[in-house]
């Protein structure tokens, strides 16, 4: 399969999550988005590392292009952790304000 | 006896130690205390200083060398004391008159409380201290300390009733006028140092050393050397600090703006002689300025009112007779005149202090008159001051006095003419305070008339004792031509050469006798214009001028003080508020501002942040792929 199709889909994931993220006021809404983004870079870093493993000059070196597979492992990982502090953030938020707009974040203000 | 080098520090350390001690302890010792370890520790320097002397005189001169005070690659300077005759004779100077000044003090400054009245002795004690280091040091870095010192001293003492602003105003004076002196001397220094590495006496006046030095050298050094006199020994032209420094106590003007102090820069010269003696054009400079001085000074004095500002001018005019002495090379006479003058001097002013005692504060002349009646001692001694000052043959001024005229006649009959000419205003004008403030009838109010005493014996026997050194000091220096055998300049003769000229003993009789005829004369002149004084209004003319000073003040706050006012008024108004606290302060507004406007794109909008870094992020994106 053409790499470019990837690329097309990883950015057209990216952009939603960006749009999502700057647009809408629902705090698990823009939560959603930005594990969006997270796995569009994911699913690119899998594709590169793909490609690049079916390439000449790597099958002939020792080392296996398997870096960025693992490194998403990681972005996983970290993402997991994230989303579990950040939903303890958001109910903490909505037990305080029985809101989760993120306008209203800003009382934290000052 | 033999070894009293050693213990030559405790000629300073002594009245060091009287200063730590009154000093510190002023708010605890007693008037009795204070005054008596005041006194005490300078009669217990006065004493060694004359057992020195002895050494010296017996033995020869010694160095003694206690550490090195500064230690560079190539370069050492030791703290050392040298000790030979020039030194030994103002030490016993120093500490017998400073001893005298002392027990008088005790008296006249009795009324202070006692917290001010030990503050005054440490005061006088460091001031002794400082001088005592002035003269002992064997190179010239030593002097500047002491140089210092004795600057300080003055300035404080002067200051010493500071809530008078006027009396702070006239210590600021002596102080700066003596700063601008030491700069001078200070840059002689540097530049002796540069150019042969060494301060120290007895390398420095050597002839290898001395080979190493130009001509322009020693001219440049050697009037360096001569700015910082003019300024420490009050010569035109930065003599205007030593009348106002009459602001300060009585004892303090006849200890230091009398006796020691201001011949501190006759000590320096007649020092450096050797170097004086290779620089013709400093010589005549020496020679012009002191003779203008002297004439100056004594001019002014004939129409001074304030008691001790007709001293004041006296001392300024005598200090340029000394440095007529030396600029024609006739150190020994310079050195003479030091001495006796210290006599009389400090006798002089020490009478002052007792009429002035007597008066209640009262220093116009014209308020007093007739007060032979009630101050015997003090009118005896001060007419014995006055006769020794004027030349009366017999008294000690007339031997160092003849001594100068007799060399400035060896250098030409126009420069004795001139000299010969202020030595008359100086009887003229002695006689003149004598009879106007102890002759006549008084002339003050009926209380102070009442008040009127003869000062308590701690005054008294200081003038008496002055009184007869002021007529048997001279016996040191008795001429040849009256056939003595002129003991100070044997005595002196290691260290300084004797005048190259030698006059025929004819010629100095009729110049001696010339000159007693026309002093006493001068001093008839006063009697019948002054022995009955009756006050007079205000000087026209010419006296007005002189009664003005010539307006020299008023020319220096005109040509330099108001421009130097004017420009540091310039520099805080323009440079420093405008400029530098325009650019620093406009700095201070244009964060202010500037953060004022960024601190609203702080609006706690998280999408808008998250707008702007994406922004941001295409920012970044753009440039990558196009820049």
């Amino acid at each position: 399969m053409d790499i470019k199709a990837y690329i097309a889909l990883s950015l057209t994931l990216f952009t939603i999550g960006i749009i999502g993220v700057l647009v809408r006021r629902n705090a698990i809404i823009v939560f959603m988005c930005i594990e969006l983004m997270l796995n569009a870079v994911n699913l690119l870093m899998v594709a590169f590392s793909k490609m690049h493993a079916a390439s000449d000059a790597i099958k002939s070196s020792a080392t296996y292009a398997s870096d960025a597979q693992i490194f998403v492992f990681f972005i996983m990982v970290v993402a997991a952790a994230e989303v579990s502090v950040g939903l303890a953030i958001i109910v903490m938020l909505y037990r305080n304000t029985h809101s989760v707009d993120i306008n209203f974040l800003n009382r934290l203000k000052n | 006896m033999s070894n009293i080098s050693a213990l030559i520090w405790l000629i300073p350390v002594l009245p060091l130690i009287g200063f730590l001690v009154n000093g510190l302890g002023r708010k605890q010792l007693s008037k009795g205390i204070s005054g008596t370890l005041g006194s005490g520790v300078i009669l217990a320097s006065f004493i060694l200083s004359v057992l020195v002397f002895f050494q010296v005189k017996n033995v020869g001169a010694f160095n003694v060398n206690f550490f090195d005070f500064i230690r560079l690659s190539d370069f050492k300077l030791a703290f050392e004391f040298k000790v030979d005759q020039l030194s030994a004779i103002f030490l016993l100077v120093i500490t017998g008159i400073g001893f005298l000044i002392h027990v008088y003090s005790t008296s006249y400054m009795h009324e202070e409380p006692s917290k001010d009245f030990a503050k005054y002795f440490s005061y006088l004690n460091l001031f002794v201290f400082s001088m005592l280091l002035l003269v002992m040091g064997g190179n010239f870095v030593i002097m500047f300390i002491g140089w210092e010192g004795v600057g300080l001293c003055s300035y404080l003492l002067i200051g010493f009733w500071f809530k008078k602003p006027e009396y702070t105003s006239a210590a600021n004076k002596a102080f700066i006028m003596n700063r601008i002196g030491d700069l001078g001397f200070l840059l002689a220094v540097f530049w002796l140092i540069a150019k042969v590495g060494t301060a120290n006496y007895d390398v420095l006046f050597t002839p290898e050393t001395l080979k190493l030095l130009t001509a322009t050298d020693i001219t440049g050094i050697t009037l360096l050397l001569f700015v910082g006199a003019t300024g420490k020994s009050a010569q035109i032209p930065l003599y205007t600090w030593l009348p106002d420094a009459m602001a300060g106590p009585t004892p303090v003007s006849a200890l230091i703006h009398a006796a020691t102090m201001v011949t501190a820069g006759i000590y320096m010269i007649a020092r450096s002689n050797t170097l004086f003696s290779l620089a013709p054009i400093t010589q005549t400079v020496i020679t012009v300025v002191g003779l203008a001085t002297a004439l100056l000074a004594a001019s002014i004095a004939i129409k001074q009112n304030d008691i001790k500002k007709i001293l004041a001018y006296s001392t300024v005019s005598q200090l340029g007779f000394m440095f007529l002495a030396l600029g024609t090379g006739n150190y020994t006479a310079a050195v003479f005149h030091v001495i006796t003058h210290a006599f009389f001097k400090a006798l002089m002013f020490l009478g002052s202090g007792s009429v002035i005692h007597a008066m209640g504060g009262e220093q116009d002349i014209r308020k007093m008159g007739g007060l032979h009646k009630h101050m015997k001692i003090t009118s005896i001694t001060f007419l014995i001051g006055c006769l020794a000052i004027s030349g009366i043959p017999g008294f000690s001024g007339f031997f160092s006095k003849d001594e100068i005229l007799a060399g400035a006649y060896g250098h030409g009959p126009l420069l004795y003419g001139i000299a010969l000419f202020a030595a008359l205003l100086t009887a003229f004008y002695m006689f003149r305070l004598y009879f106007i403030t102890f002759r006549g009838t008084f002339r003050g109010t009926h209380e102070q008339e009442h008040h009127l005493h003869e000062s308590p014996s701690a005054m008294t026997i200081p003038l008496i004792i002055l009184a007869i050194l002021s007529v048997v000091g001279g016996v040191i220096g008795v001429p040849e031509a009256l056939g003595g055998h002129h003991e100070l300049a044997q005595f002196l003769s290691p260290i300084v050469k004797t005048a190259s000229h030698h006059l025929d003993h004819s010629t100095e009789y009729i110049l001696m006798g010339l000159s007693t005829v026309l002093v006493l004369a001068s001093i008839f002149t006063a009697f019948s214009l002054y022995k009955n004084y009756k006050a007079e209004g205000e000087a026209t003319g010419f006296g007005k001028v002189l009664q003005n000073k010539w307006y020299v003040d008023e020319l220096y706050q005109t040509a330099i003080v108001q421009p130097l006012a004017a420009l540091g008024a310039f520099f805080n108004n323009i440079i420093e508020k405008k400029v530098i606290d325009g650019f620093v302060n406009g700095v201070g507004r244009a964060v202010n501002y500037g953060s004022r406007q960024i601190r609203l794109l702080q609006s706690g909008q998280v999408g808008a942040y998250v707008l702007l870094m994406v922004i941001g992020m295409l920012l970044l994106f753009i440039i990558q792929l196009f820049v």
